[in-house]
């Protein structure tokens, strides 16, 4: 082999259309449908700055069919779901293919999750060659196609995110229960309502303020008081969330009479976060973003914390508090376990036993690797801990029956329904 | 009264308890999808001995829910109905195993209650022994009766119908008994359930066993009570096991109310299909336009021959199939004398026997058979049988055979029984051939398998989707998976019609989008050529053009064209008199099969001898050549082999002061295995490695498996643990590294995460396993400071000085150095020789993980019997450029890939065969690049997938398929420069 051979690197990338900023005036960007309520908020001031943006809604077969068209056999469902809603999208006619782009969040990890973005190019690249795929990520990925974040909106994204978990977690502790029907979803379109205004107004970082005002909307809401099996969601961010890539788990869930347990959105944002600092703590891996993480840390835990005192005093169940959930997972699995959603399963499985809620459905695409050991992995521990823990692994695939998955999550239900009755006799 | 509905997959049970619960009436039938019409009938019989009283009814079942939903009739779970009913008659059971038609489960019920059903992608259910026992056609309880005169087990892949069937077929073709065959399925369902249900948790105690499957069939529950090791005290077998679930729900219907039977049967025959299901346009608007359809494919056929009449030289070309066999014979302007198609039916040289005897005998001595050529399957059995002239890879014999119809042709795609096979066709060469992969198969026999489970042949059942008005959407992936979309499309009221078409057409997608994976149909090229018998179902036909929105060329023989292209073969190739068995060596032709074991090696092969009438012996099952009681074949140029060894040889040996450390040869350690023996035997500790893989020792951990869709190379690992348990040693070392080496040419250098953290798992899921004998700290060893730390908090236990961990750790280095440096000169060395011989040379390229012969299942071995010389990834790749892939690229064994394929794109005489685990997700996104990055070049593209099957048929089909179209482009290069 020659020398000059070795030194060379060849380049063997494809041509692909980048995101330049100027898109900002000429492009609508398209967003997939992952957290519905989150979303909300977010586009919603995102396009008071000027941006046009749109969440994806498509959620019918041809959504999956237009993804097992492009994308491997053996891609994890998630990156399937979300190619398919693009180029179903794409394909509506709605949307001018030379003015339109779409954009997906990637996060570097080591899982295949990460190569989302390639995935998206490669499956626009048959049909619609002009579309830019924009990555939305804090680790300085696609430099030349990522989409420009600076420390305002990034304070905007943590505040949106706040506000959207709280209201997903009031909406889920008061529907099962409202005396009147559709009471719960006035009262989030009303919260809805009154987040906008603070964007709009640039009073959006007032969250004591914005969390007083929902608590006490949801107040306002009568509810009847009668015990109901409460089922924790867990599992691949994805899945965890999307109605499109869980079949509607919330919906169903409370068609079946029960209250969903949906942990916060934040907790992966700081889960990303204080892996940073782990590999730091760990592997002396520093650098110079390093002590910032600890920063962002310290201060998302401060405004978590005091949300959560907020809501307790309220009479509502709060969400986890990081650190507690941080504690929780060292009791099950190290917090070395960092790719995909890794040791914050586990520990929200635990933190939601501790809490009242032993009922769960772990949610993940079908063969996630991550999930093996962080997932289905640690199950038998679990169970080891919690006498009551009622685990339900469900396996999201694109061809697995609805009947298939709910008969399975209707057998943990009949468990827990047991259990519940059981607790009762007891009182 | 009570009653109580249990509407499973594929049958309906019904059972009365009166009001003080004793049992008085239960019926077992089986529905054939028509599940209202079945409940109502058998409604109608209880009515009839009970009369119209008040009932408290329940229903239960998989599919019983739709109908519960929509009637308002009471619906309970169906393992909660089992419970139920376990309480009342069996509260000593410890434990309960239920099959059913597509469903497992197991509920523990001491020790920690706990239900489990199996996941969505396993088989191992009463569903997947109606499939066996149709592909040994036979009943299923005639396959019981079988298996109960069994003499050894193979080993089966059980995890899907599919796996199991590819290594059924090969059994089969090569003579294996029946008795053993069906004895092994069982033995597969078992093994499936212990290791897909159990996870982690024995099965032990008394244990009930229920479901129709496990009460009709003996052999099943023979081997259960054997694997478990239940004597007849503990394992319990229910008069009414059928019925079980039917009484749980009749149980439980205690808490509903009460109604009139009359009422009940009323509400359920109001029920009425729902809009759920997708469906799709029509195949043909009208007739005129089917005719028109059969009309233009008529243009295709071939023409014929009388060969009653027809003297003179004739060619024979047989196609032996995974599941049918196919013979022909032309004249030498290719008229068509004789055609045959049949279903193997279990032994393929009977069917060719029988036919040569009937061709002789029509011929009456006029003619004279010039040529014969095998390709197929059972292609070396049957030349050896028939000492025909040549045997040739499929591939090659579709290709002649589509050059005939279409000298332009450019795509083919051939549908058969069990394969799906697709070959592009650029400048006159096999460009690149498309196999489908195990989970991607929804072909012929699937269709077959199903319009049986209908009641029908068929060619009935698929001129049914013809003329249907709805098509039903269901989908492309894997028949099991496809089969589930069927039953619930049943549910939902589909008609038999609309079921067909939709198979129909969802074989059709399968084939482009999964195995071909184009994204247009445009991709697929201008001159399309369909052929295997699947494609003589004008309903696959006409989805294909209507998918691919192209007319294309079906050949009249396109279920022929294997054996026709054999003998267009034999026609151009064959040189003097024909070797090929006269009429009279035919008349005293007989054989004699029989099995063993093979001792020559560790492989320990299920090896299988033919014996023929002459004296002349055929032996098949075998890996390697020692088997067939030839000389083994040099290991000089299969590096897999010496890596093999070379990695095992990183242990020094000897005796440690401070204690004995167990390190299990799986996973990461087929890399770092040098690094961690020199670590600890400079540390001062006996290294002791775990037995070596084999599929025994992956059983021995399998009831700590805790995920049964991980990858087998993870799976393996649990066998390596038991195995250091065993041995005693006072821990056992498994570190957790995120982090790879970085080799500094990717932008990241991770491990995958079940290879990163697969401890965790291991330790989770293990009971003997805990913080004093299995030790798993977290490392990135690119950083000394840290893992000098990370370890000696690690080994605190055993007082190694902070000093001497840094100098174990660069000894452990030194030794992984020197591992690399021995690899790549031997790989040297091999491509060295090669050149000499005028060897091609392939890079097989996987992970390192791969060089186990137990996960490689011996390919090495395979690609050198072939006359091939073999590289690996590891050995090559520093001789390829760092690259820019459009992936991300930061695993490090990734970018050992892309480099290596860089390598082979650059070279003439190199190919790359990608190696790729089932289930390793993150080979989804190399696998397209590596194929991207060779085939800019003008490369071949080739990739293996592998898993617990034991089969190397397919592979050497594809493996000889690409040395042939490589041959042939070096064939074309040089006559183009000529």
């Amino acid at each position: 082999m020659k020398k000059t051979e070795q030194a060379a690197v060849a380049d063997l990338r494809d041509e692909y259309p980048r995101f330049t900023p100027e898109m900002k005036h000429t492009h609508k960007i398209l967003v997939p449908d992952m957290l519905p309520v989150h979303f909300d908020i977010i586009v919603n001031f995102l396009r008071r700055d000027g941006w046009d943006f749109e969440v994806l809604h498509n959620d019918t077969r041809a959504v999956i069919d237009e993804g097992l068209k492009h994308v491997h056999n053996d891609t994890c469902f998630p990156a399937l779901c979300v190619t398919g809603q693009f180029i179903d999208a794409l394909k509506s006619g709605k949307y001018d293919p030379d003015h339109t782009a779409v954009m997906i969040t990637q996060s570097g990890g080591g899982c295949r999750a990460s190569n989302y973005i390639p995935l998206i190019r490669k499956a626009l690249k048959a049909e619609f060659p002009n579309v830019p795929v924009i990555s939305l990520n804090f680790a300085g990925l696609e430099k030349d196609s990522g989409f420009p974040v600076n420390a305002k909106l990034l304070l905007k994204f943590i505040f949106a995110i706040f506000y959207g978990d709280t209201l997903m977690s009031l909406y889920n502790q008061c529907k099962p229960y409202e005396c009147e029907a559709g009471a719960s979803d006035e009262a989030r379109g009303d919260c809805l309502r009154a987040i906008g205004d603070a964007f709009e107004r640039g009073k959006y970082r007032r969250y004591k303020a914005i969390v007083r005002s929902m608590l006490e909307r949801f107040l306002k809401v009568r509810r009847t008081g009668e015990a109901k099996v409460r089922v924790g969601i867990v599992g691949e961010i994805y899945v965890k969330y999307s109605p499109l890539g869980n079949s509607h788990l919330e919906e169903f869930l409370l068609s079946e009479g029960c209250e969903p347990v949906v942990p916060a959105l934040m907790d992966f944002i700081m889960y990303c976060a204080v892996n940073n600092l782990n590999d730091a703590r760990l592997y002396n891996k520093k650098s110079l973003s390093t002590p910032v993480f600890g920063l962002v840390y310290r201060y998302l835990l401060r405004v978590q914390r005091k949300i959560i005192r907020m809501t307790e005093k309220a009479g509502f169940e709060p969400l986890h508090d990081f650190e507690h959930l941080r504690k929780c997972a060292d009791k099950v699995i190290h917090q070395g376990v960092k790719m995909g959603e890794g040791w914050l399963i586990p520990a929200e499985m635990a933190a939601l036993a501790e809490t009242g809620t032993e009922n769960i459905v772990c949610a993940q695409p079908f063969g996630c690797l991550p999930n093996h050991i962080a997932g289905k992995g640690t199950i038998r521990t679990l169970k080891q801990m919690y006498e009551h823990e009622n685990i339900v692994a469900v396996d999201y695939d694109p061809s697995a029956t609805k009947v298939n998955q709910e008969n399975r999550i209707k057998l943990m239900l009949a468990t827990a329904r047991e259990n519940l009755a059981a607790k009762q006799e007891k009182h | 009264m009570r009653l109580g509905i249990d509407v499973g997959s594929t049958t309906v049970k019904v059972c009365v308890l009166s009001d003080t619960l004793d049992i008085l009436y239960t019926s077992y039938e089986r529905h054939f999808a028509r599940v209202k019409e079945c409940v109502l009938a058998q409604l109608a019989v209880v009515r009839e001995k009970f009369g119209d009283g008040q009932f408290y009814a329940c229903i239960t079942g998989s599919a019983g829910l739709g109908l519960a939903e929509r009637s308002g009739v009471a619906f309970v779970q169906e393992v909660q109905a089992a419970f139920t009913a376990i309480r009342r008659y069996y509260p000593d059971a410890d434990a309960a195993v239920e099959l059913g038609g597509e469903d497992a489960k197991i509920i523990f019920i001491t020790g920690g209650t706990e239900q489990r059903m199996n996941g969505s992608c396993a088989g191992g259910t009463g569903a997947f022994i109606d499939q066996m026992a149709t592909l040994l056609n036979v009943s299923v309880g005639e396959m019981d009766e079988l298996s109960l005169r069994a003499e050894k087990t193979y080993p089966i892949a059980s995890r899907c119908g599919v796996f199991a069937k590819s290594d059924i077929q090969p059994l089969l073709n090569q003579g294996a008994r029946k008795e053993d065959i069906a004895a092994s399925i069982f033995q597969a369902v078992v093994d499936q359930t212990v290791s897909g249900l159990a996870q982690g948790r024995r099965i032990k105690g008394k244990v009930l066993f229920l479901g129709g499957p496990l009460y009709f069939i003996k052999g099943l529950r023979r081997a259960f009570c054997k694997t478990l090791g239940l004597d007849e005290e503990h394992a319990v077998f229910p008069d009414n096991a059928p019925n079980f679930m039917s009484v749980g729900a009749a149980l439980y219907a205690g808490s509903v109310e009460a109604r009139p039977l009359s009422e009940i049967t009323a509400r359920l025959r109001a029920v009425r299909s729902s809009d759920d299901i997708v469906t799709g346009d029509p195949l043909f608007a009208d007739r005129e336009e089917y005719e028109a359809f059969v009309a233009r494919h008529r243009a295709s056929d071939l023409s014929f021959a009388d060969i009653r009449t027809y003297a003179g030289d004739a060619y024979l070309g047989i196609d032996s199939g995974s599941t049918t066999t196919k013979l022909v014979l032309v004249t030498p302007d290719c008229k068509l004398l004789y055609q045959h198609y049949q279903s193997n039916n279990g032994q393929p040289l009977d069917i060719v026997l029988e036919r040569m005897r009937e061709i002789f005998a029509l011929s009456e001595g006029r003619i004279r058979i010039a040529g014969c050529a095998v390709t197929g399957y059972g292609e070396d059995l049957l030349k050896a049988a028939l000492k025909a002239d040549f045997g040739i890879v499929e591939t090659v014999a579709h290709y002649k055979a589509a050059l005939y119809f279409n000298p332009k042709v450019d795509f083919i795609i051939d549908i058969g029984g069990q394969d799906i096979k697709c070959f592009k066709i650029k400048n006159g060469v096999i460009d690149s051939i498309m196999l489908n992969e195990a989970c991607s198969s929804g072909c012929g026999s699937f269709i077959q398998t199903f319009a049986r489970a209908m009641g029908m042949e068929i060619d009935e059942f698929s001129k049914l989707g013809l003329f249907a008005k709805h098509p039903v959407e269901l989908g492309s992936r894997c028949t099991v998976f496809m089969n589930s979309s069927v039953k619930q499309a049943q549910k939902e009221g589909a008609s038999v019609e609309d079921i067909s078409a939709g198979l129909s057409s969802s074989i059709v997608k399968n084939a482009i989008y999964k195995v071909i994976r184009a994204k247009t149909p445009d991709e697929l090229g201008e001159n399309i050529l369909v052929q295997g018998g699947t494609f003589l179902n004008d309903a696959v036909l006409r989805s294909f053009e209507l998918e691919t929105g192209k007319e294309v060329v079906r050949p009249g023989i396109a279920g022929l064209m294997g054996a026709f292209g054999a003998a267009l073969y034999a026609m151009e190739n064959v040189r003097g008199q024909s070797t090929v068995i006269t009429a009279q060596e035919l008349e005293n032709f007989t054989y004699t099969s029989s099995s063993h074991v093979c001792k020559g090696c560790t492989s320990h092969c299920n090896v299988n001898v033919i014996r023929f009438s002459d004296g002349r012996k055929f032996i098949s099952g075998n890996k390697c050549e020692k088997g067939a009681g030839r000389k083994p074949h040099s290991d000089e140029l299969d590096i897999y082999q010496y890596k093999y060894e070379r990695l095992l040889r990183s242990v020094e040996g000897g005796t440690g002061k401070r204690g004995r450390v167990g390190l299990p040869v799986a996973l990461g350690f087929y890399e770092q295995l040098p690094l961690w023996a020199g670590f600890f035997e400079t540390c001062g500790f006996e290294v002791v490695l775990s037995e070596k893989s084999s599929r025994e020792l992956y059983f021995r951990g399998q009831h700590t498996v805790a995920s049964d869709t991980v990858c087998y190379p993870a799976k393996l690992a649990h066998g390596h643990i038991e195995s250091l348990l065993d041995a005693g040693v006072d821990f056992i070392f498994f570190p957790c590294e995120s982090y790879n080496i970085d080799e500094h040419c990717s932008d990241n250098h991770y491990n995958c995460p079940v290879v990163a953290y697969y401890p965790e798992l291991l330790k989770a899921n293990n009971e003997r396993l805990h913080d004093g004998n299995f030790v798993m700290p977290y490392l990135d060893l690119n950083d000394e400071k840290s893992s000098v730390r990370a370890l000696h908090r690690a080994l605190g236990a055993y007082k190694v000085p902070a000093k001497l961990i840094r100098r174990g750790l660069r000894e452990g280095f030194a030794r992984l150095t020197s591992f690399h440096a021995d690899v790549v000169e031997k790989g040297n060395e091999i491509a060295y020789n090669a050149a000499r011989k005028g060897l091609p040379v392939i890079v097989l390229a996987g992970r390192p993980y791969h060089v186990d012969p137990e996960i490689n299942h011996g390919i090495g071995k395979l690609l050198t019997s072939l006359g091939v010389a073999v590289l690996s990834e590891d050995s090559v790749f520093e001789k390829g450029m760092p690259v820019r892939v459009n992936v991300i690229n930061q695993w490090t064994y990734h970018a050992r890939l892309y480099r290596a394929a860089e390598y082979v794109a650059r070279h003439d005489d190199v190919n790359l065969v990608q190696l790729v685990s089932f289930g390793c997700g993150i080979d989804a996104v190399t696998t397209d690049e590596v194929r991207s990055i060779l085939e800019k070049k003008g490369k071949l593209y080739t990739q293996i997938k592998i898993d617990e099957i034991n089969n190397l048929g397919v592979v050497k089909i594809r493996l000889r398929s690409m040395l042939a179209a490589v041959e042939e482009q070096k064939r074309r290069r040089a006559d183009e420069k000529n």
